[in-house]
Parts: C-alpha cells; sequence; structure tokens
C-alpha cells in the first residue's frame, strides 16, 4: 500500500496505482477525456494534467504512478492553468456549435468547457474538417469534425469488444477516426463506443435527434434478451422508451451491454403494437372491449365443451416470474397440466433430482478460470457478454479456451481451440472425453464407454480440463435445442465431476430458470411443448409467444394452432400472433410491467415499469389473474403485484438452496461417435436478433449484416463438391419437406454440415431442428422461383 | 479468399527475414517492412496491399492502414513514374528548400502530393532523411539520394527524371 496526499487529503492506495485511482478513490474528480476505467491508460487528451510536489511541470493523473508521500494538487493554480491550456487546444479544432449537436447538453467536453474553457476563442482560422463516415445502421460518425482523438473507441474495439474495427489513421492534425475503407462496425458490443465517446461523434444512429438529455425520464430496469439480466436504464421521453443505456453493476454487465439489449427497445414501439383486445369475429379482426373478449372466451370453453386436458399453454422464457407463476396456476386450476416454456427444445426428458439449468457460478468470476470448455454455442452472438468475460480471462490468466461446435469459432481469442463435429457426433465425442480423462485420472472407465476407442481431439480435451485449477464446462444453445440434449448434459457433469469442473447450462431468454423455479413445465401426465405442438388440442394459451418464430416446429404449431377452436394469444404485438388465434388480449412487454427476472447465474432481479401501459394493453400478471376470476378458480385476488411476490415468496427463497444440488449422473448409455459419412447434417441456430418478439421488431438491428438469416450457409467442401457459390439457390429437403434458399458459402462451417437457422423462412416449411438434410443446387445466380 | 497470391514468393520470403526479427507472436512489428516491401513490388500501397499485409501477419486491416496513413514514405495512390520526395524540415529550410520546393512546383506545374500530366514524377513533401549536412536533401522512389539540390539544379533533375 502507498500512502500519498491529494490535495490535502491523505489516501492509501494499492501499490501500482495512478494518480488518478488515488483521486477517484477520495471522489476528488480530475477532469479527463481519454482516460476510461476499463480502458488501458492511453495519456493522450492531457486534460487531467495535474501538479505533483517536486515535479518540474505537471503530469498527467491517468499515466502518472502514485508514490510513496507524493503530494498532488489537482486545483493549484499551475495545474488549473495546465487544463485550461489543454482545454483551449482541444477547443481549436472543435465546433463550437453544441446547440445543433446531438450530444449537447450530455457531452464531457461540453461540461469541461464550461469549468475550463475560455468565454471566447482567440483561434480565428479556419477550423479543420473530417468527413463523415459510414460505419452500419447503429453507431453514426456523421461529425467526426467534434472527434477529440482520444482513441477510446479504438482502445474499446481492441480490449473490450476483442476485435480493432476503429483505427485511428493519418498522423498530427490529419488524424482521423475511421474504419477500413468501406467497412462497416460489425462487433456485437459496439454500441458501447457511443457511450465511451466523450463528445458527439459517435452517437446513435437510431436516437440521433429524437430528444434533449434533460427531456427524459430515466429509468432503471434489466435486459430481457439473454440470460445474463443486464441492468439497463430506459430514457423514456413522455411515454415511450426512446434510448436505453447500460446502468452499471460490476457482477453482470460492467458498464457495457450488448447491442441487442441497447438497441432493441425500438421494437417496444413497433407499428403492430397491440392497444386493444381483438376478437375474430367472421374470420375478420375487430377491436373489442375487455369485457366482450373475456366473456368469449370463457363462453367458448364452455360452448366448445373443452376438457381440461384439451388445453395446451405454451410461454416463453421473455416472461416474467409472476407470469409465469400465474401463467401456469391458471392452467393448473382450469385442470391441465399441458404447459411448457420450452419451445425451441426438442429433447424434454427431466433432469436428474430436480436439477436446475444454471451457469453453476458468478458470471463475475469466469475472468478467475483458467480452463472454459464450450460445447455447442456461439458464445458471441449468444450470450454476448459472457464472451467478454472469457476474453478477459484468457487476457488476465492465460485461460485455455476450446470449442466443441460444428463451426469454427468466432471467439476473437486467437489461442482458442476449436474441435469440429456435426451435432449428430457431439455426445460419441463427450462420450470419448470421458475416457480419456477417467484414463488421465486413473479412474475405472464407466461402463458402456470402455470399448471405445479415444480419438486424437478428446485426448486433447481432457489434457486440457485434467489440468487447471478453475474451469468451467459451459453448453449452449446447440446442445440445449439439440434432439441429445439430456444425454449432453449428462455426459458433460460426468466430465466435469471427474475433473471438478464447473457445468454451467446457458439458458434461453431473460427468465430460464425463473420459469423452472416456478415450475412453468408440465406435470406428470401433462403434454410437454413438443406434443403439444404435434397433437392437435382444442384450446392453447400462449403467453408471449409467436409460435413461427419462438418454436422449433414453426409448421407444425401453425397447423394445431389453426384447427383449435380457441386460441388465447396474451402479446403485446398483433402481426404473428393473428395468423392463428382467435382471440388476441394485448400485455405490456417487459417495459410497462413490474416483474422479476432470474438470470443465469441465480440471482433473481425484480424491475417497475419504465413507461405507463399503451392504450388497453395490461400487464399480463392483471390479465391472468382477471382470467382466474373469470373462470372461477379460487385463489386469483391479486391487488398489487407484492401480493404475488408474497405467494412466490418460498419459491424464490428456497430456490438458490436447490440450485447447489449435485447433479446425478446416472448409467451411461453406450456411446460411439458416428463416422463423418456422405450425409448433410443441418445446424440449426438462433440468429442473434430473432431471440425474441421485441428483438424481432427493432428496424436498427434488423438491418445489420447478422439480422440476415434467409440463407442455406453451406461448408466450403460442400460447395465445391455440389458445385454451389454465393447466391446460387439451393434445395434443402430434411425429412418428407423441401424448402429453397438462396446459398452462402461459409468456410467457418465443418465439411458436413450446412447450417439452416431456425428462424428462417425454410424452418416454417421444414421445421427447426437439427438433423441429416439433403442439399441440391435449383438454380445458379438469380431470383428465387 | 482467393489462392491466388498477391505479392511474389520472394516479396513473401523478404517479409518472412523480417517477422524472424522480432520475438515469436510479434509478427505484426514486421509491419512497416512488409509495406515496404510490397509497395516496392507493387508500386504503391492499395487497399488490396494492406488486406493482404494485415492477413498475412494476423493483423486487422485498420491496424495496418493506421501504419500506412502515419508515415510519409508510403504512398497511397499511385504515383508517377518517378517519386520526388524533398525534406522541408528546418535544416533543409534554412539552406533554402522552400526555393528549391517553389522551382520544382514551378518547372513541373504541380503541387504536392500531384503527378505531372504526363505521369512522369509525383512530387512529396519528406520528413527529415538524417542526411541534414547536405540539406537540402531530396530522395527519389524511396531508394536513391540527393544532397545539396538547390534552384539551378533543378532542370537537370527534372530531365534525368522524365527520361526514365
Amino acid at each position: 500500500m502507498i500512502t500519498l496526499e491529494v490535495d490535502g487529503k491523505t489516501v492509501e492506495v494499492e501499490s501500482g496505482s495512478t494518480v488518478m485511482d488515488a483521486a477517484n478513490k477520495l471522489g476528488v474528480h480530475v477532469p479527463h477525456f481519454c482516460y476510461h476505467k476499463k480502458l488501458s491508460i492511453a495519456a493522450n487528451c492531457r486534460m487531467c494534467l495535474v501538479e505533483v510536489e517536486k515535479a518540474p511541470k505537471p503530469l498527467p493523473a491517468c499515466a502518472t504512478p502514485a508514490t510513496q508521500d507524493m503530494k498532488v494538487y489537482t486545483r493549484s493554480e499551475q495545474a488549473k492553468t495546465a487544463q485550461k491550456g489543454v482545454m483551449e487546444f482541444l477547443l481549436i479544432n472543435h465546433p463550437l456549435d453544441c446547440p445543433i449537436c446531438d450530444q449537447g447538453g450530455e457531452c464531457q467536453l461540453q461540461d469541461l468547457a464550461v469549468g475550463y474553457g475560455g468565454s471566447g476563442s482567440r483561434f480565428n482560422e479556419a477550423k479543420r474538417i473530417v468527413r463523415t463516415k459510414e460505419l452500419g445502421p447503429l453507431v453514426s460518425a456523421s461529425e467526426m469534425s467534434r472527434c477529440i482523438h482520444c482513441t477510446r473507441c479504438v482502445r474499446f474495439g481492441q480490449e473490450i469488444a476483442g476485435v480493432m474495427e476503429l483505427g485511428m489513421a493519418g498522423r498530427g492534425e490529419h488524424s482521423e477516426i475511421m474504419s477500413f475503407v468501406g467497412s462497416t462496425v460489425d462487433s456485437e458490443l459496439s454500441g458501447n463506443m457511443i457511450d465511451v465517446c466523450p463528445v458527439g461523434a459517435l452517437t446513435s444512429k437510431p436516437f440521433r435527434y429524437a430528444a434533449r438529455t434533460w427531456e427524459l425520464a430515466r429509468r432503471k430496469t434489466v435486459s430481457p434478451h439473454d440470460a445474463l439480466g443486464s441492468n439497463l436504464t430506459a430514457q423514456v421521453k413522455g411515454d415511450t422508451v426512446i434510448r436505453v443505456v447500460p446502468f452499471e453493476n460490476a457482477e453482470l454487465n460492467e458498464c457495457w451491454i450488448s447491442d441487442r439489449d441497447r438497441f432493441s427497445y425500438e421494437g417496444l414501439n413497433a407499428s403492430d403494437r397491440l392497444l386493444s383486445p381483438m376478437l375474430k369475429i367472421d374470420g375478420q379482426w375487430e377491436e373489442v372491449d375487455w369485457a366482450v373478449a373475456l366473456d368469449h372466451i370463457k363462453e367458448k370453453l364452455i360452448s366448445s365443451n373443452i376438457k381440461p386436458e384439451r388445453i395446451g399453454a405454451f410461454a416463453t422464457p421473455q416472461a416474467t416470474t409472476e407470469e409465469l407463476y400465474l401463467f401456469q396456476k391458471l392452467i393448473r386450476a382450469l385442470g391441465s397440466e399441458n404447459i411448457d416454456y420450452r419451445l425451441r427444445q426438442t429433447d424434454y426428458d427431466v433432469r436428474p433430482n430436480g436439477y436446475k439449468p444454471w451457469l453453476a457460478m458468478n458470471v463475475s468470476d469466469i475472468e478467475n478460470l483458467d480452463r472454459i470448455l464450450v460445447i455447442g454455442s456461439n458464445i458471441r452472438k449468444e450470450q454476448p457478454l459472457l464472451a467478454h468475460r472469457m476474453r478477459q480471462a484468457v487476457k488476465k490468466n492465460d485461460a485455455s479456451l476450446a470449442f466443441i461446435n460444428p463451426m469454427k469459432s468466432d471467439s476473437l481469442v486467437p489461442t482458442a481451440e476449436d474441435f469440429l463435429v456435426v451435432p449428430s457426433q457431439i455426445t460419441g465425442l463427450l462420450g470419448e472425453v470421458v475416457k480419456a480423462v477417467s484414463l488421465l485420472l486413473d479412474r475405472s472407465v464407466p461402463e458402456g464407454l470402455d470399448d471405445i476407442s479415444v480419438g486424437s481431439d478428446a485426448d486433447r480435451i481432457a489434457q486440457m480440463l485434467v489440468s487447471g485449477e478453475r474451469k468451467l464446462i459451459l453448453v449452449g444453445a446447440l446442445c440445449r435445442n439439440h434432439p441429445d440434449r439430456s444425454k449432453i448434459e449428462q455426459l458433460s457433469h460426468l466430465i466435469g465431476q471427474l475433473v471438478e469442473a464447473n457445468v454451467g447450462l446457458l439458458t434461453e431468454g431473460p427468465n430460464s430458470l425463473g420459469a423452472e423455479v416456478v415450475n412453468n413445465l408440465p406435470g406428470s401426465d401433462g403434454l410437454n411443448a413438443g406434443e403439444m405442438m404435434s397433437t392437435a388440442l382444442d384450446a392453447y394459451f400462449l403467453l408471449h409467444a409467436e409460435m413461427s418464430e419462438d418454436s422449433c416446429a414453426p409448421g407444425l404449431a401453425a397447423g394445431v394452432l389453426k384447427s383449435a377452436p380457441l386460441v388465447v394469444a396474451l402479446n403485446a404485438f398483433k402481426g404473428e400472433v393473428s395468423e392463428y388465434a382467435t382471440v388476441i388480449l394485448p400485455v405490456s412487454p417487459f417495459s410497462e410491467t413490474a416483474g422479476t427476472f432470474i438470470n443465469l447465474e441465480g440471482t433473481p432481479q425484480s424491475f417497475g415499469p419504465v413507461a405507463p401501459t399503451k392504450g388497453l394493453s395490461r400487464p399480463a400478471w392483471r390479465l391472468i389473474a382477471a382470467l382466474g376470476k373469470l373462470f372461477g378458480c379460487t385463489d386469483f385476488e391479486y391487488q398489487s403485484i407484492e401480493d404475488v411476490r408474497a405467494e412466490l415468496k418460498d419459491h424464490l427463497d428456497n430456490f438458490r438452496g436447490e440450485l447447489q444440488a449435485k447433479y446425478e449422473v446416472g448409467s451411461i448409455e453406450k456411446q460411439r461417435r458416428s463416422d463423418v459419412q456422405d450425409e448433410i447434417e443441418r445446424v440449426s441456430d438462433v440468429p442473434m436478433y430473432s431471440v425474441d418478439s421485441i428483438v424481432r421488431r427493432a428496424p436498427a438491428l434488423q438491418l445489420t449484416k447478422e439480422a440476415q438469416h434467409d440463407f442455406v450457409w453451406v461448408s466450403s467442401d460442400l460447395s465445391i463438391k455440389l458445385d454451389i457459390s454465393d447466391q446460387d439457390v439451393v434445395r434443402v429437403e430434411q425429412g418428407e419437406n423441401h424448402f429453397d434458399l438462396p446459398a452462402r458459402v461459409d468456410s467457418n462451417l465443418m465439411s458436413s454440415a450446412v447450417r439452416v437457422s431456425m428462424n428462417s423462412r425454410a424452418s416454417k416449411v421444414i421445421g427447426g431442428v437439427a438433423g441429416t438434410v439433403r442439399i441440391s443446387k435449383i438454380q445458379s445466380t438469380g431470383a428465387l422461383a | 479468399m482467393s489462392d491466388e497470391k498477391l505479392l511474389s514468393a520472394d516479396a513473401y520470403r523478404a517479409i518472412d527475414k523480417e517477422i524472424a526479427k522480432y520475438p515469436e507472436g510479434r509478427k505484426s512489428s514486421a509491419v512497416m517492412a512488409a509495406l515496404a516491401i510490397a509497395q516496392n513490388e507493387i508500386g504503391w500501397v492499395s487497399e488490396s496491399v494492406v488486406e493482404d499485409v494485415a492477413g498475412y501477419l494476423d493483423m486487422r486491416p485498420i491496424a495496418v492502414w493506421e501504419v500506412a496513413t502515419f508515415y510519409g514514405m508510403y504512398n497511397l495512390e499511385k504515383p508517377g513514374r518517378s517519386k520526388l520526395a524533398i525534406c522541408t524540415n528546418l535544416p533543409c529550410a534554412l539552406q533554402g528548400a522552400n526555393k528549391t520546393v517553389d522551382q520544382l512546383k514551378l518547372k513541373l506545374g504541380i503541387d504536392f502530393n500531384e503527378t505531372a500530366l504526363d505521369g512522369s514524377v509525383t512530387l512529396k513533401e519528406a520528413e527529415c532523411m538524417g542526411a541534414c549536412g547536405d540539406a537540402p536533401v531530396v530522395i527519389i522512389n524511396d531508394r536513391e539520394m540527393r544532397g545539396k539540390i538547390g534552384v539551378s539544379d533543378i532542370d537537370a533533375l527534372i530531365e534525368e527524371l522524365k527520361a526514365r
């Protein structure tokens, strides 16, 4: 520890700290632009010059190491003169037109110019002009003359996003921040560049000139788009959320959020937001009163003589814990056990002894790991900020990172190892790893695995896992939606128990754990999601679910829904559900209701509404309670969300304990890794910007490259073998069905694999599940037939 | 990505030699040399040169672009048959470099960073080349240095370059 004095106040800091750290600890503000606590030190803006006793000239606080008995003066005459001088230089080329700048009112340069700048400029020459840059649909760089070259955006790209997309070209007065000729900024974390930019050079494209900062109310909420539960500040003008920025939470998202969390708010204001209950009368949708809609449901349930076991219910993990709790309570009160939230899964086997899917560790501890094995996940797309934590683990601890995937990982970690398998080979490879690990540790090989041979891949994975101390095996979305999900989880847990690694399951949406905790799952004689999609029932209740996008079998689901006499859709948007629903009840999205999400590390986070409800729409928990009362079910008297939470209290108090339950591995089925044959296997992913109904309606995100998913991605080998090139039209046949889509050659895919996303148009016909497919070229480049 | 190489095998060998000068895993340290080698062969640092060098050194293209735009010796546009760069830093300026520059501009009919209409000469402004004893200094095609170039030497110099 070092003791020093800043502005006459004594402070103790760790050795290796800077003067800036010491000042921050004391709460002394030193003006700065290029310094950012999460980025490396550049010391290029010079704004933080301070006076240090015995130093002949002012020193930059951000880059000066604190030393024992140092005396620092941040507001002495010398320091102030230096800071004023720097400010005058910074303003030489910076336009002095704050009133027309989008950053005006929330600009660090503007704020500091008021404090340290002159009232007029002595610079009468021409200012330099920097041309607008085109960086894609999210980040606007149309006022680059405002840039003060702090290089925060460049360092953010290199150090946090993991990919350098912006750089500072030129020299001296000719320096310009730019991307490489014509390329856009495509990182899934790019929006954070807007936050780190201290001036109005990089701004949010969707938000530009929509409001002034002082018109906005700021309300804290939780992101509903991935399992991390990033903390957000929603900025609201009038009744509308018009910007989302991170709310710092060191345990979860630090000061970052993904672009999905940041820009998806646009979906909340989509043109098909429901403002009124709707009823299909003679094939026409009509807006009706609440009473009419609710009476219709009740009347239909009775008049069509719908039996309890003929009622099915689909929820998505986008729903809050309160909603999911009441939803299952309602369905069970109606006498049905047919309820499920696992709409994209295909293997519904129950986990042993009540084991719940979760990360099995804290998010913030990922940085301290030294061995990470990811199975079946494009982690950057699935959980962008977990990928960032993993990159930090590699950077900080030199952690070994390996992937078992059907495509080369895109982890932005050069040292990461890829072990390529097609989906059907995952269990086989894991079986080999079990055996290899057992042999390395001198344990007996589990029955069923003793006669398999261990390949070199499995051996390398085993070598990696038996060494090291803090380990994580992470099972991702491709495994979750895999027909052999439970086997993959079982083998992963077995490996984890052998090598003493945490086994984390990446969960879907913001609240899968919440759905598990309140048992939004079929009862023992109930139907699971898959069965409800393949068995035509008489009545369906849908909570936030848009079955053609949120399910693994959109075609099947649409079929059974269209034939059912009663389909009640509780949704915020009309577009999708109007194709098959008979009644649509407008419910609030997360932004207009109070609720709780339980994230993948098991932290429940409650939030309140950030905006008033729109039109006649109501929070889903209120509506479900009303339905309960309407159907004459007992115990549906809830005055406020607190009443619901009081009833949930036991669940919420106990589940942390349940999470600690050990996964009982049980006996292992005989495993053999199938050989790669002539068969082509489909990889079915959920595209990053298709995960939920709000994201799918966010126009700016849908313009990104990442959002374009109506393609068949063909591996390079297959493209040569079948003579397929980009934009050829290709027929994908799976089972009985086929669909034609334009092709894209993807050199990262494993040789015998093609990728057709679960949300592509093709899935509505051929289904969304991984499996064997046949591929043939229909037509060389041209329009779709 | 196409399999066709942008540069000759000799050029890549020369780049490999530069890479070998740095510790393992520090390939990117050879970026300046690699750009110079590529420019020597292609004549200028085009976008495809930047991409190729970036791919070869495991760098992001923008990182190579930063280097290429920082230093004056890389031609970011295709130059004329000869590139004539003249130092305008203090020692050269004290020895009359500015008069030499004026004469060059007058005789060639171009400004800095422009190429004579017949495509023979591109005029560039250079930074100190460390030969101040011979000020004013010019350098031809990054390789051939001439010292003490006064106004009276210009006609002969231009004639020589036009003949190339």
